[in-house]
């Protein structure tokens, strides 16, 4: 059955390398959710959050063949249950809109807050799941959205030892269900 | 401690850089060809020939070729130059083919200058992005200091774990750039472990499987011949007294008359391992990769059997048959640690099962090819005969179709490292460079290439290489004046629709007569031992035409999405 999963790699920050991941998913002809790439805690070292929608069996041979890259540290992948997971969402309202229908009232019931005020608009910050931003979105149309953008998905791990917590010790290039 | 070449402090350019650091890695041939963008690489290298042996090819897949030849009969790393562009592009079939059977290369390509990266200039591609799926690593090289580390951290990942290929692309000015040269060898890169770990727990079990085992079946891969186990693999298979099947590229692991040898498993494999694949209880893959044309159909694979599949890369296990037991790590390290568990054993009775139907094989096959009835001269007759002509232990070459295939069931082997063929990515043209590159690798022993028609073309003018560095390769050329495999499954599968297959063939005397290449015609059985005589005896290259059946097929077969026991005897 497919289902949601995270992947998780930690790989030296070298160029090319975000072509080397996903060309072993597209070789399998595999739909990136969603990625994301930035630098870790730890200098030099880059973490991707990739998010995908396939059966437990493909994803563990993917995993693995990342791992299999002499430049990725370590990668493993997580159900939705196992991870604290957010996305987020900017806005941009018209500045007479806002002002019009009681914005702020709305923002603290969605936990959003307005990160921009210019002359002729605002912009709103959300983070949350994608139902998350999308249930604002669906009300802010009624606003007037000028221009939406949500990134890709971050996440962070359940379990007390993170899996960054291995990249101070000796990193075992196999493939692990984290 | 290991003197260096030119490690002193010294300002030198990146070309020289990269002839001092190959050399430093213990490279005394490679293969290669100039071009605009290496220019200064091949300058550098004029002045080491005495420590460098640079054989040029005629064409970039052959130098590739040649330098898996040569990597394959020696374990050492095959080294190729090659210009940017075309010359790049031209390397890709081999870097693949390198990359889907674990052959260790370090590839070095020219590429115009920085300043002009991404310029469309004269003669650049992005061979980096290119060669991104089939290389185990690659790198761009834009100052000359990064040389030494670029090439020391190429050497290492090419040849340790599972072994591949790594392409190093040099910008021009990185090749003229001025530096203090120095080497270190690296055997360390944080995010790169080439040995997982072995899970003890998993050998315990595999021994009590293997104990327990009524009808066990050892399946040997090439991971047996990488990691250098090839005592190791004798040791635990006779101790347990298991019956072995070698993969394509397993062949000569273990030499072909052991007792306990079943044949080679796949597609055109012998009957017997492929019939008991589906009786077995208990396989044991040692260093293979249950390819496609080992398995046939998947879901009727083995289906008695738990399975045991011992190898280096973890990615390996469960990616197409499921491992019951999985062990990783080097076989080499591995099978001594089974062996130790496993109790002494004879399985004698399931032996004869196998021995049954090798004789059955014998019968309605193996005869009938090496001693035909019919006029026509066969394959599997000629294959024999060189065989035994050159004692059973010559190194045998393929290109790739129905001669391969035919090479690999009737050619014997006496010791490990004497095959070279393109197994995965089934190269034609793939042959007659890297016979080449074999003979450079070994040069004390007899190198025969057998060849197609069709493959023999693709790579034709590599009779200027072996004319021009006097390399004395062997090459019989099976010649049906048709694309044979492509035919048989035209006459099994396509109803004898023909399609493409028939060639019109060039009279190949007269082209061994230009490129000075010693050659004879065989057009009758009456000819062929003479000629297999000369063969083997002439002191230099030699070649070998045999006019054979044109519509002979190689049998028993596996036919596409079958399961392995279905396997037909015609």
């Amino acid at each position: 059955m497919k289902e949601m999963y995270t992947i998780t790699a930690f790989s030296e920050n070298h160029i090319g390398l975000l072509n080397r991941i996903t060309i072993i998913f597209t070789r399998r002809h595999i739909n990136i959710e969603s990625l994301t790439v930035s630098s870790s805690e730890m200098k030099g070292v880059h973490r991707f959050t990739i998010v995908i929608e396939e059966e437990e069996a493909l994803v563990k041979k993917v995993v693995k063949q990342i791992s299999k890259l002499p430049e990725v540290l370590r990668a493993a992948y997580y159900q939705n249950d196992e991870i604290v997971y957010r996305e987020i969402a900017l806005y941009k309202i018209s500045i007479e809109s806002a002002i019009e229908k009681n914005l702020e009232h709305l923002l603290r019931e969605y936990n959003a807050r307005m990160v921009d005020i210019q002359k002729d608009f605002v912009i709103i910050e959300k983070t949350g799941h994608v139902e998350d931003t999308e249930k604002l979105y669906d009300i802010l149309r009624h606003f007037g959205i000028l221009q939406f953008v949500r990134s890709g998905r971050i996440s962070i791990s359940k379990q007390k030892k993170e899996l960054s917590s291995y990249l101070s010790e000796l990193p075992i290039n196999e493939y692990v269900k984290a | 401690m290991e003197t260096t070449e030119g490690t002193k402090k010294k300002k030198i350019t990146g070309s020289e850089a990269v002839i001092l650091s190959l050399i430093n890695e213990g490279v005394d041939v490679l293969f290669g060809y100039p071009g605009g963008a290496i220019m200064p690489v091949y300058d550098a290298m004029h002045d080491y020939y005495d420590k460098l042996n640079h054989i040029l090819t005629r064409h970039e897949q052959g130098a590739l070729h040649a330098a898996q030849g040569y990597a394959r009969v020696t374990g050492k790393v095959g080294v190729s130059i090659v210009t940017s562009g075309p010359g790049a592009t031209n390397a890709v079939t081999g870097i693949a083919d390198a990359m889907i059977d674990s052959t260790p290369l370090v590839v070095i390509s020219g590429q115009v200058a920085s300043s002009l990266l991404g310029t469309d200039a004269f003669q650049e591609t992005d061979v980096v992005g290119i060669t991104q799926p089939i290389t185990k690593w690659n790198y761009q090289i834009k100052n000359a200091a990064d040389i030494p580390e670029a090439i020391a951290k190429a050497f290492y990942i090419a040849k340790s774990g599972r072994p591949g290929p790594v392409l190093l692309d040099i910008t021009k000015d990185a090749q003229f750039g001025e530096f203090e040269y120095e080497y270190k060898k690296i055997d360390f890169i944080r995010s790169y472990r080439p040995l997982p770990k072995t899970d003890y727990s998993q050998i315990d079990e595999a021994a009590r499987l293997i104990n327990l085992a009524k009808k066990p079946m050892a399946l040997i891969g090439q991971g047996v011949i990488l990691g250098g186990a090839e005592k190791e693999a004798l040791e635990f298979l006779e101790k347990a007294d298991i019956p072995f099947a070698y993969t394509l590229l397993g062949l000569s692991a273990i030499p072909t008359e052991h007792r306990l040898n079943i044949g080679m498993l796949g597609m055109h494999g012998h009957y017997a391992p492929n019939v008991k694949t589906n009786d077995a209880d208990l396989i044991i893959a040692i260093g293979m990769r249950f390819d496609d044309r080992v398995t046939g159909n998947l879901d009727k694979y083995a289906k008695k059997a738990k399975v045991i599949h011992l190898d280096i890369d973890p990615a390996e296990v469960n990616k197409n048959v499921y491992a019951d037991v999985p062990v990783l790590g080097n076989v080499k390290d591995t099978l001594p640690l089974l062996t130790e568990k496993i109790s002494p054993n004879n399985h004698e009775e399931w032996l004869q099962e196998f021995r049954a139907l090798i004789n059955v094989e014998t019968q309605k096959i193996i005869n009938k090819q090496i001693n035909p009835a019919e006029e026509g001269i066969l394959m599997g007759e000629v294959i024999h005969k060189v065989s035994e002509a050159f004692g059973n232990d010559a190194i045998m070459v393929t290109d790739v179709g129905q001669h391969q295939m035919m090479a690999a069931r009737y050619f014997k082997f006496k010791q490990s490292r004497s095959v070279v063929t393109s197994g995965g990515l089934g190269t034609m043209g793939f042959g007659l460079p890297a016979a080449i590159g074999a003979k450079m690798g070994k040069p004390d022993r007899p190198v025969v290439l057998f060849a197609g028609d069709g493959g023999f073309q693709m790579t034709i003018q590599e009779l200027g290489t072996i004319f021009q560095s006097n390399i004395p390769v062997k090459v019989v050329l099976l010649n049906n004046s048709f694309l044979g495999m492509v035919r048989q499954w035209q006459e099994l599968f396509f109803d004898k629709r023909y399609a493409m297959t028939e060639l019109v063939n060039p009279d190949f005397q007269t082209i061994c007569k230009g490129y000075h290449m010693p050659s004879e015609l065989v057009d009758s059985r009456e000819k062929l031992d003479a000629a297999i005589k000369n063969l083997v005896e002439q002191d230099g290259p030699y070649l070998i035409e045999v006019v054979v059946e044109k519509e002979g097929n190689v049998f028993p077969m596996v036919p596409a999405g079958a399961s392995v026991s279905d396997i037909r005897l015609e």
